[in-house]
């Protein structure tokens, strides 16, 4: 059926991406509480958890092989649904507690790491036995004696997939530290410590805002990780803290834009990436409900875009572009017409197969490779 | 027809020279956006880094409200009225109290998901 390629060639990744399923509702208002806030799937990919700004958790269950549905095999339909978290009031601090799910993460079943992770303070990091609920460990704390020495926040941390002393931080100016938990009990004092040397004569006021590291994941090997900064995805070698081995631009014509970015406040968007299981190619969200794959063994790279319009099923992806400048050509899209309100910052590739989820503000969309 | 990953710089042999070109090109744009930004607002400091603008990114727009504060301030104003958040709703500082009015209502999501429906 399908002519030549396809992601079953072992040699390259021509994916063709089509469109599966699309879960949410169609409504022009979006409600704050149906935002969608975390995607994952699970270690072995037959189970995908979105979270959403109210709290709530879906987890989805892929359907197995069915003779008397033959097209239902690979689709995810609902396996449960529950209110996880709900709004609070610290009376004491005068603070709101948000219910909005940061991040889910699947305990993996063999159950060897008991400990978990806790990053979403922006100072400290604390690490907690899954047991004992009443008290963590502090391992990281950049807090400052004086809060107006403040210079830099922590913005993202993940564990090492298989060493399982070994964690990463980034920070709001663009660092990213490895401590070991073997080394010492408070992991102020970094292992390594990664930056890309900048050139100063470049430097402007949006410098440091957009070099602000949004997420960081370790790839499966173990041996790299990525970083999300605001125009780019970095690949680093762990080995190799003075640089990147691979720097993907995600929406570069962007930098034209920053008066506007910064005046809107989309300069602080935080989005995510994500490997592919084998870890050849990467993936990150962008504006106008597009989305950015790279290819890092044949440096290709294609932009699609999850709309309603594409969502007829099994139909291919036509792959997007965006118009920088000058003459725009039949079906290309200028910077000025993108929507900036839809963004997508939250995207997960199944651990083995070519199934992407993508979450398009209060909608999840999972595309397949036409050769699953 | 198999659609192949779309090729969008050929002529480009690695990741490192299309980042140097682009960086160098980079530079022009980001500094004209700088002077625009600082053409609106003349007052705005040279970098945008500080603790205060840090501690303005943690707090993430919400909004204060302390009974101490707000007790306290009303016993002061007597029968003045109470200076209300203004149209800026996000921006606390020390003149402006929020008052319970001000705040929205917290509550949770009772609705089941529309990702299961």
């Amino acid at each position: 059926m399908a002519g030549a390629g396809g992601g079953g060639c072992p040699a390259g990744n021509d994916f063709q991406w089509c469109f599966s399923q699309v879960k949410g509702a169609v409504d022009e208002d979006v409600a704050e509480a149906d935002i969608i806030s975390t995607v994952e799937f699970n270690y072995s990919g037959d189970l995908l958890a979105t979270g959403d700004k109210g709290g709530r958790v879906v987890i989805f269950q892929r359907e197995q092989e069915n003779k008397i549905r033959p097209h239902s095999r690979g689709e995810y339909n609902v396996y449960s649904t529950f209110q996880s978290h709900e709004p609070e009031f610290d009376y004491l601090k005068s603070l709101e507690i948000e219910e909005k799910i940061n991040k889910i993460r699947w305990l993996p079943q063999q159950n060897a790491a008991h400990f978990l992770l806790s990053t979403n303070d922006d100072l400290r990091i604390n690490l907690w036995h899954l047991e004992i609920t009443d008290r963590s460990f502090n391992i990281v704390d950049i807090k400052p004696a004086n809060m107006e020495e403040l210079t830099e926040v922590i913005t993202a941390a993940e564990f090492h997939p298989h060493q399982c002393n070994v964690l990463v931080y980034s920070s709001s100016k663009g660092t990213i530290r490895l401590c070991d938990m073997r080394s010492s009990a408070l992991c102020d004092r970094h292992s390594k410590f990664f930056e890309e040397p900048e050139d100063p004569s470049s430097r402007s006021f949006f410098s440091e805002i957009i070099s602000s590291i949004s997420d960081v994941k370790f790839s499966h090997s173990g041996r790299y990780m990525m970083t999300r900064d605001y125009l780019s995805v970095k690949v680093w070698d762990l080995n190799m803290e003075s640089r990147p081995v691979e720097t993907h631009q995600v929406h570069e014509y962007l930098r034209s834009k920053l008066c506007s970015l910064y005046e809107n406040d989309c300069i602080f968007d935080k989005f995510e990436c994500c490997w592919n299981g084998s870890d050849s190619a990467v993936m990150t969200g962008s504006y106008n409900n597009f989305f950015r794959m790279f290819d890092r063994s044949t440096r290709r790279d294609v932009t699609l875009e999850a709309s309603r319009e594409s969502s007829k099923p099994r139909a291919s992806l036509k792959p997007r572009k965006v118009c920088a400048g000058g003459k725009r050509k039949k079906d290309e899209i200028s910077v000025d017409s993108l929507d900036f309100n839809k963004k997508i910052l939250h995207t997960a590739w199944h651990p083995v197969d070519n199934v992407i989820a993508v979450a398009a503000t209060n909608n999840l969309y999972i595309f397949q490779d036409k050769a699953n | 027809m198999s659609q192949k990953l779309e090729e969008e710089n050929p002529a480009e042999e690695t990741g490192e020279e299309k980042q140097d070109t682009q960086e160098k090109e980079g530079i022009l744009p980001e500094r004209a956006e700088e002077a625009k930004l600082k053409a609106k607002y003349p007052s705005l400091g040279q970098k945008p880094g500080g603790s205060d603008f840090l501690m303005k990114r943690l707090q993430k727009g919400q909004k204060y409200f302390d009974s101490g504060d707000y007790n306290m301030a009303k016993a002061k104003m007597k029968n003045k009225q109470l200076p209300s958040a203004g149209p800026d709703k996000n921006l606390v500082t020390g003149d402006h109290i929020p008052t319970p009015q001000d705040l929205p209502q917290r509550k949770s999501s009772l609705v089941t998901s529309k990702l299961a429906g």
